[in-house]
């Protein structure tokens, strides 16, 4: 019995008849189950959003609290809200826009190298879906997604502005693999929370806001454009530094919110 | 009947597979912050020690010897992926949490060791009660790590404020370094310290002894 197990073709079939069954159990979970996971995604993406903007109270329905967010594309590259036949014309639709796949189609994405992709993005998306804040009395106006290489992963996350389209309402990443404990310390609400109130913007319109290497001394001139670093994740911290530049620079949207700022939404 | 009570629950005192082999210390580490996760690893991590025995029992005398750890890796590594899939259909929220260290039960010492050590030899049933017992083991182990470091870290236990806090108004003031993994590390220590000191046999016999010290004289 042992020796004929150890014939050479016993171990081919062996192998081939358990990779065969394994397979096949695997995908099966994984397509089986993908719609409820496509809609436990979903509904975490708008929890995440309306999170970022502050609009979420606990125990409000999320579905509910979305209708007052409109989502909207934007031409990234000519900095203003894509017109219908730009849309038209590259087949896309708004609501069945998605801004990840989007971003590796090359017909949809321009490829960014070297010195043009501090967030380590490769790909960006010529058109990238915002979402606008129908009630005049919320804190937030604008919700922005921005992306972009920490450590181990990229991470993807919203930034919510007020009115003014520089000072931040709330900002958190959504999907992230960072070490958890270190740099997986970006989901930490405390460290969220540091985000309110800053300013994106300096006087002369460059996006400066950055993570500090440790605390914020409050006694800098440059506080209010300084969040705390993540302490034990440089690298994380460096990534979350520049994909927040990035994306609100002048390659992101930092032509789009000046155009808003000027002309109103 | 002895037989199947020392498989399921030897694990838990005797035979702990973090106290006393100290194995799989580094999900124990990463994922006790808060009771709900840990419970949710323990759940996990048993399933997939109980199933991968129980499938590598079946077929253990048709595993050529030349591949055979390929063969219990491909098992586990299918049920992980699968009690992944399922986490983020049911438990979206804690397979966040979660993260990578659902994967990471691939190389969980655990699931290999028991694979190794007695899914090869022994049948399935036995080998299925062994994978519960060896979980149930380290399902202890995580959850009084768990606890003590979510009650002592936060004030809190699954989430329920027990010891408010001087933050919202109470009275205790939280210990920060019970939320970083390496309190773990006192915890665990504590625990398999109280074990060896209830069940004596544990205590292993030291390895060498310590040299007097010589003096700085004797040395020249």
């Amino acid at each position: 019995m042992a020796s004929s197990n150890d014939s050479i073709s016993k171990t081919i079939i062996v192998a081939v008849a358990l990779c065969l069954v394994c397979s096949i159990f695997v995908a099966g979970a994984a397509v089986g189950l993908k719609p409820i996971q496509q809609e436990n995604r979903d509904l975490d993406r708008k929890r995440n959003i309306l999170a970022a903007a502050q609009m979420l109270q606990p125990g409000e329905n999320i579905d509910e609290v979305f209708a007052n967010v409109e989502k909207r594309l934007v031409n990234v590259s000519e900095g203003r809200f894509a017109t219908e036949e730009e849309l038209a014309q590259a087949g896309v639709t708004v609501d069945a826009y998605n801004q990840q796949a989007a971003a590796k189609d090359p017909a949809l994405s321009v490829s960014l190298s070297g010195d043009q992709d501090p967030a380590s993005i490769k790909r960006r998306a010529n058109f990238a879906t915002v979402y606008v804040v129908k009630d005049e009395n919320a804190d937030a106006r604008i919700i922005l997604p921005v992306h972009g290489y920490g450590l181990w992963s990229t991470m993807y996350g919203f930034m919510a502005l007020e009115g003014d389209f520089s000072t931040v309402v709330g900002f958190g990443f959504y999907q992230q693999a960072e070490t958890p404990g270190l740099g997986g310390e970006v989901d930490n609400p405390a460290w969220k929370a540091l985000w309110e109130g800053k300013e994106v913007y300096n006087e002369q319109g460059d996006a400066v806001i950055a993570l500090a290497k440790g605390a914020v001394d409050p006694n800098d001139p440059q506080a209010s454009h300084k969040v705390d670093g993540l302490s034990g994740a440089t690298l994380t911290s460096r990534g979350v530094t520049n994909l927040v530049q990035y994306w609100l620079g002048e390659d992101g949207f930092g032509p789009f919110l000046a155009k808003l700022r000027s002309e109103g939404v | 009947m002895s037989d199947v009570k020392k498989v399921l629950f030897g694990p838990i005192l005797s035979n702990n597979p973090i106290a006393l082999q100290i194995l799989g210390i580094c999900s124990a580490l990463a994922v006790t912050s808060s009771l709900s996760v840990s419970l949710v690893m323990s759940i996990a991590l048993t399933l997939v020690t109980a199933f991968s025995n129980l499938f590598i029992a079946v077929i253990r005398s048709h595993i050529p010897n030349s591949i055979r750890i390929i063969v219990q890796m491909i098992i586990i590594a299918s049920l992980v992926i699968v009690v992944d899939q399922v986490l983020k259909a049911f438990a979206f929220e804690i397979s966040k949490q979660l993260s990578v260290f659902v994967g990471l039960i691939i190389t969980n010492c655990i699931v290999m060791g028991r694979a190794e050590a007695y899914a090869m030899k022994n049948g399935p049933a036995m080998s299925f009660l062994d994978g519960i017992g060896n979980g149930l083991g380290y399902s202890a182990m995580l959850i009084i790590v768990g606890f003590f470091r979510e009650l002592l870290g936060a004030g809190k236990l699954f989430g329920v404020p027990v010891l408010e806090t001087v933050q919202n108004g109470g009275w205790y003031q939280p210990n920060g370094l019970m939320l970083l993994p390496p309190s773990a590390f006192f915890v665990i220590g504590l625990v398999i310290w109280a074990l060896r000191a209830y069940k004596k046999e544990q205590v292993e016999e030291p390895e060498f002894t310590i040299a007097k010290n010589s003096r700085s004289q004797e040395a020249l």
